[in-house]
């Protein structure tokens, strides 16, 4: 199966799950920066959770799938339409061999996700397919797609056969055919209007004024134009710290919010660098990162403190919850078993 | 000499809700390191169930695991207990056997760079803040010896130890949004060098025609932790001549 890029829309990169294990190096973690979506896409057709999709930010690509393909978009909803047709996110969707596959304006969130069955055919770079932008490595030739590159795709697995061949004869004169069900995602991403990210307090942020203590939870954020993947950079109240001090270079990680002394406060996202040298005040929970990766550049933000007992629970919960969406699918999928004749 | 663990003032953190870090002092000193290596390293030859990666810094090693990996490992013995107490108590174990391990790598390497100029755009703020001239900095700045503490940042990245309080200077208060691959820059009492083109607060000071990272390589860094650095002076001439060489 080959997609061939008419046109590559404005960032759109390969990415999995991210680069783990080389970081002692230096080398950056990369991959999905809303994994969630990514991991329901890949469920939704029958791959592993940790395949490779394409990560397609606020202006999506045209794409020409050269042959019929089981495909799924979920994230941000960049209206995606088939042959001029929307096509429905958050559940499989046959598309027939010599569409177009176009996205259009933007409803929600700001990075939708496609997985297709057998994941795309690209060599893994330090066991991750991430493309690593900076660096050059990982990826589609460790960059963002361009019109004219042309993307292979694996074999399929049996769970995407089984629900490949279920949807074929559901045949209609449509240009996709896709399921009648979906995934609520509400119950794993909020892509509403809610701004609420919930963080960890960081080891320096009693090192805050007690004013920017209290303004870092009162105040409202703006998401400004300098961020991109690696971080967002936040225009809002001035955070200051009580008494000016060098730290050494320590560790960061997704999700670390650190205080540069222009008292301007940045969330370290996918291509964050690993280790930093700013005070690192506070540290966005696991659950709400999804929420902050589909937070586009103007959006406002407000932090909400909690406990690292609530974020813990907060994410057993959801990994539970995607355990039990990945055995309805695979049961889903091989109803064929079930229900023949 | 060695200090021992009750010498030691020894903290473990949350990092968020997966990872923690363990740190064992807050300034540059040779037992620390040597503690930190220990540690980084016993975990990564035996990793806890649930681990993803250590990383190692000047004073301390960030853990990063898999919160529903551990609770599901650890459950049977200990319902109810959150991810990062069952992490700390591990390491709290760990920490008690560690060994004195063996002596870190001191290989020496050798770094060229042209100081100054284009290549060095903030050495004259770096002259100026210790009352210096520039030539007093280059001098400084390349009689020095240093070690690998940590690698970090970007791939390759090399914080050393070692550097002169005299050249101290520090981050600047807004990063620049893209330095060249091979600059040289101070960052407080820390020097470094940029290995890939990135967004970076330290004051620039010169440049390397050197690769740092070799992503075909295996370790696919030029430098790692514990190795020995020292820079040398290089004119422009000698700079771009090597640079072509190089590519």
């Amino acid at each position: 199966m080959t997609i061939a890029v008419i046109s590559s829309g404005m960032l759109s990169s390969i990415q999995d799950l991210g680069r783990y294990g080389f970081q002692k190096h230096g080398v950056i973690v990369s991959g999905a920066m809303d994994t969630y979506s990514l991991r329901i896409g890949n469920l939704l057709v029958g791959n592993q959770e940790g395949e490779a999709g394409l990560e397609i930010t606020l202006l999506g690509p045209t794409l020409l799938l050269e042959e019929d393909a089981l495909i799924a978009i979920t994230g941000g909803d960049l209206s995606p339409e088939v042959e001029g047709v929307q096509v429905p996110m958050w559940r499989p969707v046959l598309v027939k061999k010599g569409s177009v596959l176009k996205f259009g304006k933007i409803k929600s969130g700001c990075r939708a996700y496609l997985t297709i069955a057998g994941g795309f055919a690209i060599p893994e770079v330090m066991t991750s397919k991430s493309t690593y932008l900076r660096a050059g490595l990982g990826g589609y030739e460790g960059r963002a797609l361009k019109a004219g590159d042309k993307l292979e795709t694996n074999s399929i697995s049996d769970y995407s056969l089984n629900l490949f061949n279920k949807l074929k004869k559901k045949d209609t004169a449509q240009p996709f055919i896709t399921t009648r069900w979906f995934v609520d995602f509400y119950k794993f991403i909020t892509l509403s209007n809610e701004h609420t990210i919930r963080v960890i307090a960081g080891s320096h942020f009693s090192r805050c004024s007690s004013n920017s203590q209290k303004n870092f939870y009162a105040g409202k954020f703006t998401v400004t134009p300098q961020s991109d993947r690696m971080g967002y950079r936040l225009s809002g109240p001035e955070i200051k710290l009580d008494e000016k001090f060098e730290l050494l270079s320590e560790a960061v990680t997704v999700g670390t919010i650190q205080l540069p002394p222009d008292g301007h406060p940045i969330i370290l996202l996918a291509d964050r660098q690993t280790t930093g040298g700013y005070p690192k005040i506070a540290q966005v929970i696991s659950v709400d990162l999804s929420l902050v990766a589909q937070m586009k550049l103007g959006r406002e933000i407000c932090f909400q403190e909690i406990s690292l007992e609530e974020a813990e629970a907060l994410f057993i919960e959801r990994e539970q919850r995607i355990r039990e969406l990945e055995k309805f699918l695979k049961l889903k999928m091989n109803w064929k078993f079930c229900t023949s004749r | 000499m060695h200090a021992s663990k009750h010498t030691l003032n020894i903290s473990i953190e949350p990092f968020g809700d997966s990872a923690i870090i363990v740190r064992f002092g807050n300034r540059i000193n040779s037992d620390i390191y040597e503690k930190v290596q220990m540690l980084a390293n016993d975990l990564e030859n035996n990793p806890f169930p649930g681990m993803i990666e250590c990383v190692p810094a000047y004073t301390n090693v960030a853990v990063y695991y898999h919160p529903f990996v551990v609770y599901e490992s650890f459950k049977q013995v200990n319902n109810h207990v959150s991810p990062f107490q069952i992490v700390k108590s591990v390491i709290e174990e760990v920490i008690d056997q560690l060994e004195e391990g063996k002596r870190t790598n001191n290989r020496v390497i050798e770094i060229p760079v042209c100081y100054g100029g284009e290549y060095g755009p903030d050495i004259e703020k770096v002259a100026k803040h210790n009352l210096l001239t520039v030539d007093q900095v280059i001098d400084i700045h390349s009689n020095g010896e240093y070690r690998v503490y940590m690698i970090g940042f970007a791939p390759g990245f090399p914080f050393l130890g070692g550097m002169s309080e005299k050249i101290a200077t520090p981050r600047r208060s807004t990063p620049r949004q893209l330095i060249p691959p091979g600059s040289v820059g101070i960052a407080g009492g820390q020097t470094g060098v940029y290995p890939i083109a990135t967004p970076g607060g330290w004051q620039l000071i010169g440049q390397t025609p050197l690769q740092l990272f070799l992503p075909d390589k295996t370790p696919p860094c030029l430098l790692q932790a514990g190795n020995i650095v020292k820079f040398v002076p290089i004119s422009e001439q000698e700079f771009l001549y090597q640079k072509e060489e190089i590519e």
